[in-house]
C-alpha cells in the first residue's frame, strides 16, 4: 500500500479529525460537552493515535495540578480588617437597638 | 477571589477593598441567600458585581465588554507551529507530544519554582481568561454557574477556558522539560 494511500485511510479511520482538530476539542472532550457524534470521533482518534492520548494526559494533569495549587493566602492584614469589621457587625446585629456595643464590650 | 477582582480594577490595594467589602456584603446579606444557586457561587456573584461597580468608578471596566471576552484574543490557541501544515502530513503533530508519569501533578507543586511558574502564567493571562480558570479549575465552580457569575455565553466560557489551559500546560511542559531528574 503506497504511503499517502495509507494516509488516507487512517484519517477516514479516524473519524477524518486531525490531531490540531482533536487538541483543539480536548477542553469540550474533558467537559463532556460534545455531541455523541463528534465524542465518538475523537475517542476513535485517540484510540488510534498515541501523541493526541499523550496530549490529552497532559491537559489531564495540568488541571489536576491547578485543582491541587495551594489556596491563595490571605495578607494578615485583610485578615485582621476583616475580622475588626465582622466583630462591629455582629455587635450592631446584636444590641437591641442596632446601635453598636463595640466600646462597651471593650 | 484577589485574582478575580484584579480582572475588573486597577490595582491590588483596590482589589482587596472590593474582596473585604464583598465580605461584608455576605455577611450583612446571609440572610437573604435563597439557596438557589451554591453559596460559592453566591460569594464570587457579590465580589464579580463589587468589583465591576468599583472598576466603573475607577474607569478601568467597561460594562458589557465582558460579553464579548471570547474575541480578546485572536488566532488558534494552539501554535500552528506545533502541527505540519503541508502535505499528507497536514494537521499531524510535527513534535508528537510526550507521555507524562503519573505523578507530573506532584512534583510540578513540590517545585517552588514550578508553583510560581504556573502562578505567573495565571497572573498573566488576560483578566477574562484568567476569571474563567479561577472559577472552573481552581475553585472548581460549574461552567453553567461561571457563565453566570462572569455574564459570559457557554461558547465564550469553553474558548477563554481552552486557551488558558493550553498556556498553562505548556508553562508546565517547559518545566517538565529542564526539569532536574533524580538518579535512580
Amino acid at each position: 500500500m503506497n504511503k499517502q494511500l495509507k494516509n488516507r485511510l487512517m484519517a477516514y479511520m479516524a473519524g477524518n479529525l486531525s490531531c490540531r482538530e482533536v487538541a483543539n476539542l480536548i477542553t469540550e472532550y474533558l467537559d463532556g460537552s460534545l455531541s455523541l457524534g463528534q465524542r465518538l470521533r475523537v475517542q476513535i482518534h485517540l484510540g488510534m493515535c498515541f501523541a493526541c492520548r499523550n496530549f490529552l494526559k497532559q491537559m489531564q494533569y495540568t488541571l489536576l495540578t491547578l485543582q491541587r495549587l495551594p489556596p491563595e493566602p490571605i495578607p494578615p492584614h485583610i485578615k485582621e480588617e476583616l475580622l475588626r469589621r465582622f466583630r462591629h457587625w455582629r455587635s450592631i446585629q446584636s444590641s437591641p437597638d442596632g446601635s453598636s456595643t463595640e466600646k462597651t464590650s471593650q | 477571589m484577589l485574582r478575580l477582582a484584579l480582572a475588573y480594577v486597577p490595582s491590588h490595594a483596590v482589589a482587596e477593598e472590593v474582596v473585604q467589602e464583598a465580605w461584608m456584603g455576605v455577611f450583612e446579606g446571609i440572610g437573604r441567600f435563597e439557596g438557589r444557586s451554591s453559596f460559592q457561587t453566591w460569594l464570587f456573584r457579590i465580589v464579580t458585581n463589587r468589583a465591576k461597580t468599583r472598576g466603573v468608578r475607577e474607569r478601568r471596566y467597561e460594562p458589557f465588554g465582558l460579553g464579548n471576552a471570547g474575541d480578546e484574543e485572536e488566532g488558534p490557541s494552539i501554535e500552528d507551529s506545533l502541527f505540519v501544515t503541508q502535505g499528507d502530513l497536514q494537521g499531524h503533530w510535527v513534535t508528537p507530544p510526550q507521555a507524562w508519569e503519573p505523578d507530573t501533578p506532584e512534583r510540578a507543586l513540590l517545585s517552588k519554582e514550578c508553583r510560581e511558574a504556573i502562578t505567573r502564567a495565571i497572573d498573566g493571562l488576560p483578566p477574562t481568561q484568567r476569571q474563567v480558570m479561577m472559577l472552573r479549575d481552581i475553585e472548581g465552580v460549574s461552567s453553567e454557574d461561571t457563565c453566570n457569575i462572569l455574564e459570559i455565553s457557554e461558547t465564550n466560557q469553553r474558548v477563554l477556558l481552552h486557551r488558558a489551559r493550553i498556556k498553562v500546560r505548556k508553562v508546565l511542559a517547559e518545566y517538565l522539560s529542564h526539569e532536574p531528574r533524580s538518579v535512580k
